[in-house]
């Protein structure tokens, strides 16, 4: 005897499309000064992204990693947290740092190469940049799983580029997501690259590529857990499948993947040379999707945006980023902090090391 | 004779050998169409194609399990790990498999994969890409561990590497990717494993190092000299099989050790050194053994990364206190 035991599917969101015309039906109830916050924090993460390129080109701060393209996928989901709430970024989602309270200059203190950059604000939920990728999968899922046994009521958001999703530590974080019903969301940013290395796989035979699965959204049915994409350049898909994951997992009704379909619009990092390996024809047609833009023709539409607006939006997140710039550029970090932060006491020998190090 | 930089050389000794030989492969991320993220593979792509220059997917812990499948199934790979910080995901693989193969199936299978990545601190790099954890490879039975200081022994140690029938962990030292070029032999040749290397002669204090830090010490040799010190200067260059005759040899001779490396010092190598060294040669010395190392820290992000590396003015502080003796 043969039978199907199982079949599955995988839903794809889009609410607002590449015009900026919104599904009625799906629109999330955000208010006008709401919708105006999300787009001022885009432009935040777009000026801030734009200052950092050129101050890496300075040499005023080191390798520099761009967001350009992924700021519907951080700004809509860090959105949807509330300040309970954790957030476990890699290194590309700068915007959700100052979202989470974290000020703009620890920002460029970090990527100015100072470890003084990542010392958080206690009343930030985030965790530090994270370089090894998808190893912060389980940290989400074990703060996810304190919390549950804390009785606390919050969850935690994960971000993982959509490489991440072929390493060990990304499997075991979703299947003791699934086990423990953890409250745990993990957003994959899919950007269709790993440096040089695709997302997909266009020989039938051979690899390449990152995987030949055809969505990342379907890795989650493995491990008994919701898996779904949106289009990850429309905000307004991010916030309200985040929202909802987020509000399922504070339910206690367990864990959910969201993979988000955007583009790396820039070079993976500043060291980065992309014409090696990317067509800029089809780089093109992905700008034309851009979330920004987009995001902008739906306000307008709601008679929510003008150019009134714009320039203020515009004056504001520059002025915030230049002072961030400026305060770290003051910044000069201890060489003694290099022992005092090992361990909460200095032991012995860094005691004698570092004393060695003052002579 | 051809002038290349380290990085090329090591692009020539994978071209020479993948050329001679059909077993041999590369595997690794961005190591195909990329060329390698600091071009050691470029146009290694083009020219032998995708089935012997292969881009894989991100894991580490993959590209070492299939590798020792690979090098059991008759292939030569030659495996690229992006940076020294993202080898220890494929420790369990590299420790519990790759080194113990051989004498788990006593001598039924082997392991000859080769495993290159770029290491050491010194290039403002972001955290992750600056580790130099040599120690843990060396500590493992059934590893070799080799690191080249300068373009010609890269070349001709890593062509000897991809011929060894056992596993080799090869270290290259990015920070001197480019700083130095020299005369390189074209086509085949060997820099034969295990054999450590005079940089310089002395008579006076013995320094010993590996990678990026043999220049260091090259330069405190040469600033010493006008003070009347003499130091040999000793490239160990294969950590595992040590070159321990050649080394002991030059501590014999001098009396003194200095030992200079990037990592920290808690059982760096440096440590296995001085215990060798005090073991056999203790009547023959003249002052203890003193290491320049980086500190028992994670390595600092890189505004401070120059207060944590070994550098001329450290080396020459140790060795004044060694000639105090
Ligand atoms: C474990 C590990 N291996 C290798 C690297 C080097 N590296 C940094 S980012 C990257 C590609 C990651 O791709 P993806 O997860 O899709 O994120 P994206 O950079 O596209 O945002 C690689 C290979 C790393 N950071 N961590
Ligand atoms: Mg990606």
């Amino acid at each position: 005897m043969e039978k199907t035991v199982k079949t599955f599917s995988v839903r794809y969101v889009q609410i607002l499309d590449e015009n900026g015309d919104v599904d009625k039906k799906l629109e999330p109830k955000l208010s006008s000064q709401q919708l105006r916050e999300l787009y001022k924090w885009m432009v935040v993460e777009r000026v801030f992204d734009n200052t950092a390129l050129s101050l890496q080109r300075e040499g005023r701060i080191g390798t520099y990693a761009q967001s350009l393209g992924e700021e519907a996928v951080h700004v809509g989901s860090v959105y949807a947290t509330s300040d309970a709430d954790w957030v476990f970024p890699d290194y590309r989602e700068h915007v959700a740092f100052l979202m989470k309270g974290v000020p703009v200059k620890s920002l460029f203190m970090h990527w100015g190469g100072s470890e003084d950059g990542m010392r958080l604000p206690e009343k930030s939920n985030i965790f530090p940049v994270c370089i090894p990728v998808g190893t912060q999968t389980l940290h989400g899922v074990g703060v996810a799983l304190a919390a549950k046994i804390k009785k606390e009521k919050l969850a935690t958001l994960t971000f993982v580029g959509d490489a991440s999703t072929s390493t060990g530590d990304f499997h075991e974080g979703m299947n003791f997501a699934g086990t423990f019903m953890a409250p745990a969301v993990i957003v994959v940013r899919n950007n269709h690259w790993a440096i040089s290395v695709p997302r997909t796989c266009n020989d039938p035979d051979w690899g390449g590529c990152q995987t030949r699965a055809e969505t990342l959204a379907q890795k989650a049915i493995a491990y008994g857990i919701e898996g779904i994409q949106v289009d990850g350049n429309d905000i307004l898909a991010v916030y309200s499948v985040v929202k909802k994951a987020l509000d399922k997992a504070r339910k206690g009704l367990g864990p959910t993947l969201v993979e988000c379909i955007c583009y790396r619009l820039g070079a993976h990092t500043t060291a980065d040379d992309p014409t090696r390996y990317q067509d800029p024809k089809v780089v093109a047609a992905w700008m034309r999707k851009e979330p920004l833009a987009r995001f902008q023709r739906y306000l307008k539409k709601k008679k929510l945006w003008d150019e009134k607006f714009e320039a203020a939006v515009q004056a504001e997140a520059k002025r915030m980023v230049q002072q961030g710039v400026q305060e770290a550029e003051q910044h000069k970090p201890k060489a003694t902090d290099m022992f005092d932060f090992v361990y909460e006491k200095l032991t012995p020998n860094l005691k004698k090391q570092r004393v060695e190090w003052q002579d | 004779m051809a002038r290349l930089t380290i990085v090329e050389a090591v692009r020539d000794a994978l071209d020479v050998e993948m050329g001679k030989d059909d077993r041999v492969i590369v595997l690794g991320e961005d190591v195909g169409a990329n060329g390698g993220v600091f071009r050691a593979t470029d146009g290694l792509y083009k020219k032998y194609g995708q089935k012997r220059v292969i881009d894989t997917p991100l894991s580490e812990s993959g590209i070492v399990g299939t590798s020792i499948g690979m090098a059991a199934n008759g292939l030569r790979p030659v495996a690229e790990i992006q940076f020294d910080g993202f080898t220890y995901p494929a420790f369990d693989q590299l420790f519990s498999h790759a080194a113990k193969l051989r004498n788990r199936s006593r001598g039924r299978y082997a392991c000859p994969l080769v495993l290159r990545f770029p290491y050491g601190g010194g290039i403002r790099a972001l955290e992750h890409h600056n580790e130099s954890p040599e120690t843990y490879f060396v500590h493992t039975p059934g590893l070799k561990v080799v690191v080249p200081s300068n373009p010609h022994d890269a070349k001709g140690l890593l062509i000897a590497s991809i011929r060894d029938p056992d596993p080799v962990v090869f270290m290259e030292p990015k920070r001197i990717y480019r700083a130095i070029r020299d005369n390189v032999p074209e086509g085949d040749y060997v820099v034969e494993l295990g054999r450590a290397r005079i940089a310089r002669e002395g008579t006076d204090v013995s320094l010993i190092a590996w990678g990026a830090m043999v220049r260091e010490c090259e330069k405190t040799a040469d600033q010493l000299a006008s003070k009347g010190i003499s130091c040999e200067v000793i490239d160990v260059r294969t950590l595992s099989p040590c070159d321990w005759d050649s080394l002991l040899a030059s501590a014999q001779k001098t009396g003194r050790v200095v030992v200079v490396h990037e990592a920290p010092r808690t059982l760096g190598f440096g440590a296995e050194i001085a215990a060798r060294v005090q073991e056999e040669l203790l009547l023959y010395l003249k002052s203890p053994i003193i290491r320049v190392t980086g500190y028992d820290t994670p390595f600092p992000y890189f505004k401070l990364e120059n207060e944590y590396l070994p550098n001329p003015e450290r080396i020459g502080r140790a060795v004044e206190q060694v000639m105090k003796f």
